[in-house]
Formats: structure tokens, C-alpha cells, sequence
């Protein structure tokens, strides 16, 4: 299952050049649940990424392993060719290079919309003030929350949070993008003002891995779906291929229970 | 009844002066050590953890006229730990300090650790994924955080902190307490004046601190 090269689409701008993260044997144990088991997988430059499966599946944990919020148990996972540090120092500057988005938002409670997205650039980037606002303040403009910047989160609805969220990790000016649920805490209404700037990231040619319960998004801005079912990688095909002819029983079972009603 | 007030014999302000002394030096010192000492306590490494354990438990648990004793006898007088040196009234009051602040940051401590357990684990791991240091993510993220929700405990260590500074009595510190044994040998006729007195003066201190630290508590409370 592993290294499986997709094509990638015609609508897509940007070309693949090399691997930018590459997981390799990765296992991982909570107590004696095995939630990751033998997953290899390798995500290229510019490439999108989007992991789906049941809940339990292990795509979270997934994702949280490739910044190190969660330690793994043994493999090996690479970022631009580096090899993640096990702590200190040069895990912040890896993880620096690593935007990550998570389903509860989690803006800094206590520092304005401004603050949230200043305050990488100027205490890990050192970033001069002026700079790192305006910085902020053009990326708060791309996700259409400009409008917002001295309030605080608990002022934002849900939808307006995730996209502060996403400025934050933009400012860091990121090699990956790592989308935990980005839209499974938020309101129906909401979650297409989300998938919205997601998609243009995804355009802009952003390598990114999205965990996501939201198909449409799947189909339209990924160029490869991992399906992940007990904490292995079952399938992963081009979009069209896996949605249209899934090969698993897993996998099929999995998307008639999720598309058919 | 409070005629011995006016008979220019005590410097009740002077006393109450050195209470109010005693309190700001010892608050500021153990909000310090006491942030420290929380900070080790959560920290990622154990020997830190360890160490904060136990000064905490050991100190915490030992009663304030002996940790005060320990400082004047043990390290002023046994092992000639003058603090800078000077008359016996000033080291005897560095030495009070010390002993409230080694004392006091315990309380502050766990006050604090219990504020840090009010930060969701979110918004450290947000800080982290940004790539901010362990002791960026401390200071810029948690404990602003952890502070605002534990200014009303925090206040309770103050008050308890303004009425503990009385046990440098014990250490011949001339703060309020000290006066009010002098003036209950002189004045016995007046005995429950002399306790209304001090007893007036020590929520005087205590009372506008409370409410003032109950209103900040409201007012920098993060909102979610």
C-alpha cells in the first residue's frame, strides 16, 4: 500500500517536485489500542492530501504525528527531507514550518484576532511589529475576517474562528498545512465559508493534508484520498477513482453509509 | 475608652506601616516564586517536578512561626545569613520576608496550578504547533491565562498573607502585633480596645484588598 503514485489532475497548477513528507513504518500505541499500525505514506510538494475513514480510524492521530503533538512508538517520518527531532529546540523550529488547524479552533482566548496572528511571526519568526500586522492584516483580508482584527475570538462565530485559524498558521509561512476537522465543530452554515479558503490554499498550490468528514471537498480540491479504517491505511486512489470505484470492502462499506441518504 | 491613643506613647501608624511593608514585600516575592515554583511543577522535566513537589509539600505543611523561627534562628543567627547586614531590627524584618515568601509561594503555587488546569490543552498545542519554546508557550499562552482565572484565590493568599505577617512578631519584628502586646501589658484596663484597635486596622488592610482584587477578577476573566 505503500507509495502509491497518483496522477494528478489536469486542473492543477502546480507541479509535484519531490516529497515533502514522508511517513515510514510509522506505529503508534494508546495503551494496548495499536492506532496507527505499518503506515507509509508520502505526501509531495504541492500535493493535497485528504484523509477520510470511520471515527477510531486513527486519521487524527495521523495527523498530529507528522508536527509531533503526538510522539510515535517507532518508524520514521521526514519533513523536506529532515528527519522530525524528538524535542526542544529544533522540534520549534520543524513545527514552525508546519501550519496546523484544529477542529476547535483553539485561538488564543486571551489575545485579540491581530494578536493571534502576530504573534508567531514576532516571538519565532522575529518579525518586526509593523511588518508582522501587516503581514496579518493582508492574510486576515484573504480569509475575510479583516474586518475583525481587534475583537476578540469569543466575539467570532465558529466559521469566522477557523478562518483566523488558518491566517495564524499562514503567517508562519508554511512548507505543509495540516487540517485536523477543520469544519466538524462548526455550524452547517458555516462550514462552506471554511472549505472556501481551503480550496483556494489548495489552488494557491499549498501542499496540504486535510482530515475531513466533508466529501464535497474530497472530491473537488484533493488530488489523492487515504482511506483509514483501525489504524490502517486501506486505500488510497485519485478522487474520482476512489469515490467511483472503491476497491476495499472497507471502503465501500464506509461510503454507503455515508452517501446514500 | 481609647484615651491611649492620644497619649503620644505608641506609633500605632508606624506599626501598621511596617505590617503594610512586610505584606507588599512578601506578596511581591512569592507571586515571583511562587509563578517559579508552579512553572517546575508542570514542566517536562522530572527532576523539576520533583523538586517542586516537594518544596511544596515540605513547606507548605510546616507551620509559619517555624519556618520564621528557622529563618531568624537557623540562617540569621546560626549561620550569620544577614541578608546584607545592618541593626537587628532590619535583618530580623529581611529575614521575615524571606521566611512569609518561601512560605506564602506555596499557596500561590497551587493557586496557579489550578489555574493552569482551567487553560484547555488546545491552546497550548496551538502555541506548540506554532513553534513556540516550552517556556514561550508558559509565559505568553498559559499563565496569562492560568493568572486571570485565579485572581480571587490569589486575593485569599494576600488577606491570609497580611495576617500571617503578625507571626514576625515571634522574630522581634516591631509590625503591628508586636505593638499590640506592648500596649495589652501597659493598658490592661483597656483590653478590648486594644484588640478593637488592631482588629479595625487588619481589615482595613485586608477588606479593600478583596474587593478590589474580587472586581479585577471579573473585569481580566478570558471569555471562551
Amino acid at each position: 500500500m505503500s507509495g502509491v503514485s497518483v496522477t494528478k489532475g489536469a486542473e492543477d497548477a502546480v507541479p509535484a517536485t519531490g516529497d515533502l513528507v514522508v511517513l515510514s513504518n510509522v506505529n503508534k500505541h494508546f495503551g494496548a489500542l495499536h492506532v496507527l499500525q505499518d503506515i507509509d505514506l508520502t505526501i509531495a510538494r504541492g500535493e493535497v492530501v485528504v484523509v477520510i475513514g470511520p471515527s477510531g480510524s486513527g486519521k487524527s492521530t495521523l495527523c498530529r504525528t507528522i508536527n509531533r503533538l503526538e510522539s510515535i512508538d517507532s518508524g520514521a517520518i521526514t519533513i523536506d527531507g529532515k528527519p522530525l527531532p524528538e524535542e526542544g529546540r529544533e522540534l520549534a523550529r520543524l513545527r514552525a514550518d508546519v501550519g496546523m488547524v484544529f477542529q476547535s479552533f483553539n485561538l488564543f482566548a486571551h489575545k485579540t484576532v491581530l494578536e493571534n496572528v502576530t504573534l508567531g511571526q514576532i516571538k519565532v519568526r522575529k518579525t518586526d511589529k509593523a511588518n508582522a500586522e501587516e503581514k496579518a492584516r493582508a492574510l486576515l483580508d484573504r480569509v475575510g475576517v479583516g474586518s475583525q482584527a481587534d475583537k476578540y475570538p469569543a466575539q467570532l462565530s465558529g466559521g469566522q474562528q477557523q478562518r483566523v485559524a488558518i491566517a495564524r498558521a499562514l503567517a508562519m509561512g508554511p512548507k505543509v498545512m495540516l487540517f485536523d476537522e477543520p469544519t466538524s465543530a462548526l455550524d452547517p452554515e458555516m462550514i462552506n465559508e471554511v472549505l472556501e479558503v481551503m480550496q483556494q490554499l489548495a489552488r494557491d498550490g499549498m501542499t496540504m493534508v486535510v482530515v475531513t468528514h466533508e466529501m464535497g471537498f474530497a472530491r473537488s480540491a484533493a488530488n489523492r484520498v487515504v482511506f483509514m479504517a483501525d489504524g490502517r491505511i486501506v486505500e488510497q486512489a485519485t478522487p474520482d477513482e476512489f469515490f467511483s470505484n472503491p476497491r476495499s470492502d472497507r471502503a465501500k462499506d464506509f461510503l454507503s453509509k455515508i452517501l446514500h441518504h | 475608652m481609647f484615651e491611649f491613643l492620644d497619649s503620644g506613647q505608641y506609633d500605632l501608624l508606624g506599626a501598621f506601616w511596617v505590617t503594610v511593608q512586610l505584606t507588599l514585600y512578601s506578596a511581591v516575592g512569592s507571586l515571583l516564586w511562587g509563578t517559579l515554583l508552579a512553572g517546575m511543577r508542570v514542566s517536562p522535566v522530572p527532576l523539576m517536578r520533583a523538586f517542586g513537589t516537594a518544596y511544596v509539600n515540605l513547606v507548605r505543611n510546616t507551620p509559619l512561626t517555624v519556618v520564621l523561627v528557622a529563618c531568624s534562628l537557623g540562617l540569621g543567627q546560626t549561620l550569620q545569613i544577614t541578608l546584607g547586614g545592618g541593626d537587628f531590627e532590619s535583618i530580623g524584618f529581611r529575614l521575615a520576608v524571606l521566611g512569609l515568601i518561601a512560605y506564602t509561594s506555596t499557596f500561590v503555587c497551587e493557586a496557579l496550578r489550578s489555574g493552569i488546569n482551567t487553560v484547555p490543552v488546545g491552546q497550548a498545542e496551538a502555541a506548540r504547533a506554532l513553534g513556540l519554546s516550552f517556556f514561550q508557550v508558559l509565559r505568553l499562552i498559559v499563565l496569562p491565562q492560568a493568572f486571570r482565572s485565579v485572581v480571587a484565590p490569589l486575593a485569599n493568599v494576600l488577606i491570609a498573607l497580611t495576617k500571617n505577617t503578625t507571626v514576625a512578631a515571634a522574630i522581634g519584628v516591631a509590625e503591628a502585633s508586636a505593638l499590640m502586646k506592648t500596649m495589652i501589658e501597659n493598658e490592661s484596663s483597656a483590653l478590648f480596645a486594644v484588640f478593637a484597635v488592631f482588629a479595625f486596622g487588619f481589615v482595613v488592610l485586608t477588606l479593600p484588598t478583596g474587593l478590589l482584587l474580587g472586581w479585577v477578577s471579573k473585569r481580566v476573566a478570558v471569555k471562551r
